[in-house]
């Protein structure tokens, strides 16, 4: 009961309210009784949820009509996705559905420490989400693989010069960890047993975006290899084709070292049939997982990759507000703030997460999975 | 259990008037709260990976048109096992459950006519080429102008 | 009908009645005190500056292009400047003005005293809302100084994509989406406070048809508003990234866009025009005396044009080249959305007939808005219909039209609503007889304005020109001089509430008669609304209120 009345004032935002003080510090003034602010706060993250649905029906919108329109450029360019990261980002989030639902439990029953480990948890699962998004994303930008007027690939699979754009990615992580463990230190040199229970949590997340991303790492490298093995010999037709004017530097300094290392999946490369003003090109085509020359362009692939980047995007920054809220709800549940009259933020955070979630349910077999 | 409804009463007390104009009332001692249980959780857990490595297996196989139905169609069951479970609608209020089953009729109708409209109109685009010209297939502009021509005299 | 003139208040003893030394406006001092205020109440004073404030600036762009008009060429904007100010004009009005006038302005301060509570749901989440309108705001203004906006307010591609003014499309379209935010975050409040914090006796049909009607209104809020964020988000990343998801150079799809759009900006179209029904409501039942006629129909019809109103964007696009299956549903759709309409008109004219009218200011313009409403309500119709929607699309006669909805409609009766609950939100009554005056200037105005536009239209006077044919130039001129004298009935009608504030007569606790618990608590009110439980009656039930001379004010007779 203490952590109760330990409690900080939530409430104090009205001068000489002189007639609630029977009200605890974790109600609002304006509210009767604690379910009626709990109904409150779930009824409104509910609605909250019917937005963000309807944000995103949006991207699905787009998503259907241009897959509907030209299937061949989504069958061909979800190859380049890696379907082993897309398996392995979703059992995370699953995962780290699990421990927010646990967590919830854990606040209801006032299970602090646990709360508190739960919530790390799930931190640390949006965390590695994270850490092997980027190597997806930079691996993606290094092939030219980039949305709509800045699609620039080079089909005959070749890594362009190696730009760092991982190293760009995690620069903020690497120095948001180093102050965690900073913050750790400190919360250990001064023996706060509140600071310790925030910064350990915090800090473990820091760690396991990097963890995210070796594992990323590591699987995209087993992908190039037994890709290159596969599709060494079927490069060369596209050679000479893909060279955009904004790249003539890129492809200069690339034909030097072509055919060095694996190429992305490029299952089969025919000569270039040729491009009319007709849709029927499109509808008609029968050879699926052909790239044509006319799929391997701004206008057919770079299509695709712009919904790819959006949906995930847009995906991967609710996961980064998420993890904004549940840190917040790790310093209160670190304080002991929650229990059976008062666990709404834990409750409606976690409805938020099982969202995003919910929304990555969908978008991996739409994505990755198109054969 | 014992130990979390002592308390739960003691909480109540604490509490100003407790009164219940809103809501349901519930039998149990939680108040409001309703902890879930958990190997629930645990087997939620398990059959959505199961299902996730269902869609990748199913995913092997070329099944043509049918393909997309399947992994939406698993997709969809993941999706109403965490709803159901994960965010605890299955015990919720039924107002929740409306509002948030009702914004799938809105993204339904919204998905449904703007797709039907361009699905019919679809007969009527003409597709840009963006080759460049170092690329092969590349067509210079005059002949694609040609073309259009051509197709549009053709109809 | 007989129409009685009751005195609307007469001098007063201050002893009489209660004249609170103490209520939210003096319950603490200081520019913080209003700045990070929660007080819904406060909130909503702020918003209500706020959104007069931009409609006096999009007045201002209104009044310049119909100068511009006034002759037939060699207007004194270039015509560059033109697109920049029609395109501002729109822009300011829709997502700065009418969007929150009624329900963050109003609907804010009187939406939890008329339910009996102590606060909305979440005030935080309130006054967030608000400043993310400034945000909007300061945002709508950098694309305004910085460079000019030209898109037109719907930000139609491709030529939002390939316009010089890049960065004002980019501050705009954030604008937009942090304007939708705000939009959504006042529409979740509201859906939530109705539903979970109705005290004890008010059920739902106990509710004031203003509160149906808000309801009504955060429905559609919550329901579209996000679709518009995607929206504006996928454009600025097309202009940002090129991603041409609605470039055709890069085999994207316009006619997509316009369906996003409407999406949303139909419905939107509703979160205009209903709260201003509902404020009718209350204007109409109020001022005659007399319980509303068929609240049930009213109220239900209410959610019926949300949800109809979902149903018909399509009409905003029969010569997108949308294929022709569509349009025909879309326009048989249309028709529907005039039914529940059409009752609220016949409800309220059936609430007059046999009332007690009291003529005065906000009674006014709750009748200028039935008229006006019904004009614009029936011109829709053809442009509803295909084939007459073939010649009328973009042409005046679509600006007359929703010129005559939305400021015939949900300006006068934000108007009517500003004037009405003037005594309750500020303590003052206003001069009632130039209040009258300013409405019935405001309506020849209003009338000379856009009435011949109806005939410029139908005539083939295309819409956002800068230049005309010389035989428009007659009717042009008469409506350059309507929009002038519109102009001056709203300054008079803006000069009549700030001398209230000036010299007003306190205002007594119910000044009009109202049965609603607003009219239950003091004027202006306390800062928690009410000291205890207001008992809960017939919102409608006029039959035991009568005026005491005595002190001024109408009294509940017990």
């Amino acid at each position: 009961m203490t952590a109760i009345q330990e409690t900080h004032s939530t409430t104090d935002h009205h001068h000489g309210d002189d007639h609630h003080h029977d009200h605890p510090s974790w109600l609002a003034h304006h509210f009767d009784d604690a379910e009626q602010q709990y109904d409150s706060g779930k009824l409104g993250m509910w609605l909250f949820l019917v937005t963000e649905v309807l944000f995103f029906s949006g991207m699905f919108c787009a998503y259907a009509l241009y897959r509907n329109r030209n299937p061949e450029v989504f069958e061909f360019c979800s190859s380049f996705l890696n379907e082993k990261l897309g398996a392995i980002n979703t059992g995370v989030l699953l995962f780290s559905s699990l421990t927010m639902a646990w967590a919830v439990r854990a606040a209801q029953l006032r299970q602090h420490q646990l709360l508190v480990g739960m919530l790390g948890a799930t931190l640390g699962c949006a965390a590695i989400f994270l850490g092997v998004k980027s190597v997806e994303y930079s691996h993606k930008w290094e092939l030219g693989l980039l949305p709509g007027k800045f699609y620039v690939a080079q089909l005959e699979g070749h890594h362009g010069p190696h730009k760092g754009y991982l190293e760009m990615l995690c620069a903020v992580p690497a120095l948001i960890t180093f102050l965690l463990a900073a913050y750790a230190v400190y919360a250990w040199a001064t023996k706060s047993i509140f600071h310790q229970r925030v910064a350990g949590p915090l800090l473990t997340a820091g760690i396991c975006f990097f963890g995210g991303v070796l594992l990323g790492q590591y699987l995209e490298a087993q992908e190039e290899a037994s890709k290159s093995h596969g599709g060494h010999h079927e490069h060369h037709a596209m050679a000479q084709g893909h060279v955009d004017h904004d790249s003539h530097e890129h492809a200069a300094a690339s034909d030097t070292h072509t055919h060095d290392h694996g190429a992305p999946a490029v299952p089969e490369v025919s000569p270039a049939v040729a491009m009319g003003g007709s849709p029927d090109v499109y509808v008609a085509s029968e050879e699926v997982n052909t790239p044509k020359a006319e799929v391997n362009q701004r206008s057919m692939a770079g299509l695709f990759f712009s919904i790819y980047y959006c949906m995930t995007g847009v995906h991967a920054i609710h996961i980064l507000g998420g993890m904004l809220v549940i840190s917040w709800l790790i310093i209160k549940a670190a304080r002991e703030e929650f229990h059976e009259q008062y666990f709404g933020p834990v409750d409606n955070v976690g409805l938020y997460w099982h969202l995003v979630d919910f929304i990555w349910i969908y978008l991996f077999p739409l994505l990755y999975l198109i054969t | 259990m014992a130990h979390t409804n002592a308390h739960a009463e003691n909480a109540h007390t604490d509490s100003h008037d407790v009164h219940h104009g809103h809501g349901s009332s519930h039998g149990d001692h939680h108040g409001f709260s309703h902890p879930m249980p958990i190997w629930m959780l645990l087997s939620v857990f398990f059959a959505l990976l199961f299902l996730t490595g269902l869609t990748v297996f199913q995913a092997q196989f070329d099944l043509g048109n049918a393909e997309i139905w399947m992994s939406l169609i698993i997709a969809t069951i993941k999706a109403g096992l965490v709803i159901l479970f994960f965010m605890h609608l299955l015990w919720d209020k039924p107002l929740n459950a409306i509002v948030i089953l009702g914004s799938l009729i809105f993204v339904a109708l919204f998905l449904g006519f703007t797709l039907m409209d361009a699905e019919g109109y679809r007969e009527k685009l003409i597709f840009k080429s963006t080759i460049t010209e170092s690329q092969p297939g590349y067509k210079d502009p005059a002949t694609l102008a040609a073309e259009e021509a051509a197709a549009a005299t053709g109809k | 009908m007989s129409v009685v003139d009751r005195p609307i208040a007469s001098p007063v003893s201050p002893e009489a009645d209660s004249y609170p030394t103490h209520h939210f406006l003096n319950h603490s001092k200081g520019f913080l005190s209003w700045a990070l205020t929660l007080d819904h109440k406060r909130i909503g004073l702020m918003y209500l500056v706020g959104v007069m404030a931009s409609f006096a600036l999009g007045g201002l762009f209104a009044l310049m292009i119909r100068i511009h008009l006034w002759n037939f060429k060699d207007g004194w904007l270039s015509n560059q400047t033109y697109n920049q100010v029609f395109t501002l004009h729109g822009a300011i009005m829709v997502f700065l003005f009418i969007i929150p006038s009624v329900p963050a302005a109003l609907g804010n301060f009187l939406l939890p005293i008329m339910l009996g509570t102590k606060d909305v749901a979440f005030p935080r989440l309130n006054l967030s809302s608000f400043y993310l309108w400034v945000t909007g705001l300061v945002l709508f203004l950098t694309a305004l100084s910085v460079t000019g906006l030209d898109t037109g307010w719907t930000f139609y591609t491709p030529y939002s994509i390939e316009t010089s003014q890049g960065g004002a499309v980019l501050a705009a379209t954030f604008g937009v989406f942090v304007l939708g935010f705000s939009s959504i975050f006042t529409g979740l409040n509201f859906i939530v406070t109705i539903n979970t914090m109705r005290p004890p006796g008010m059920t739902w049909f106990r509710m004031p048809l203003f509160l149906w009607a808000v309801y009504a209104t955060s429905i559609i809020q919550v329901l579209a508003t996000p679709v518009l964020g995607i929206t504006v988000l996928l454009l600025s990343a097309e202009r940002l990234l090129g991603i041409g998801i609605f470039d055709p150079k890069l085999n994207g799809d316009p006619v997509t866009f316009q369906h996003f759009f409407w999406f949303y900006s139909h419905p939107a179209v509703y979160i205009m025009i209903l709260p201003a029904m509902g404020i009718i409501s209350e204007l109409m039942s109020v001022h005659c005396h007399k319980g509303i006629f068929g609240y049930r129909m009213i109220a239900y019809s209410s959610i019926a044009i949300a949800l109809f109103g979902f149903l018909v964007w399509g009409h905003h696009m029969f010569t997108s080249g949308m294929a022709d299956v569509t349009a025909v549903v879309f326009s048989a759709l249309t028709f529907t959305v005039s039914i529940p309409s059409a009752i609220k008109v016949f409800n309220w004219l059936g609430t007059m007939y046999q009332g007690t009218v009291s003529l005065n200011t906000p009674m006014l313009y709750a009748l200028a808005f039935i008229f006006l409403f019904t004009i614009g309500g029936l011109t829709g119709l053809p442009l509803g219909a295909l084939s007459t929607d073939m010649h009328f699309h973009d042409t005046y006669f679509v600006v007359a039209h929703f010129h005559y909805v939305m400021m015939g409609g949900t300006l006068v009766a934000f108007l009517g609503g500003v004037f009405h609950w003037w005594p309750k939100m500020t303590g003052r009554m206003f001069n009632d007889k130039l209040g009258m005056v300013s409405a019935i200037i405001v309506f020849i105005g209003f009338n000379m304005t856009f009435l011949p536009q109806f005939v410029l239209g139908s005539r083939g006077m295309p819409r956002r020109y800068a230049t005309y044919l010389p035989e428009f130039q007659p009717l042009h001129q008469l409506s350059t001089i309507g929009s002038l004298t519109l102009g001056a009935g709203l300054f008079l009608a803006l000069v009549v509430l700030l001398l209230s504030l000036v010299n007003g007569k306190k205002a007594p606790r119910n000044p009009w008669g109202g049965a609603t618990l607003e009219w239950m608590c003091s004027s202006p009110p306390p800062h928690d609304n009410f000291s205890s439980a207001p008992t809960v009656g017939d919102p409608y039930d006029f039959s035991d209120i009568e005026y005491d001379g005595r002190v001024g004010s109408y009294v509940k007779r017990s």
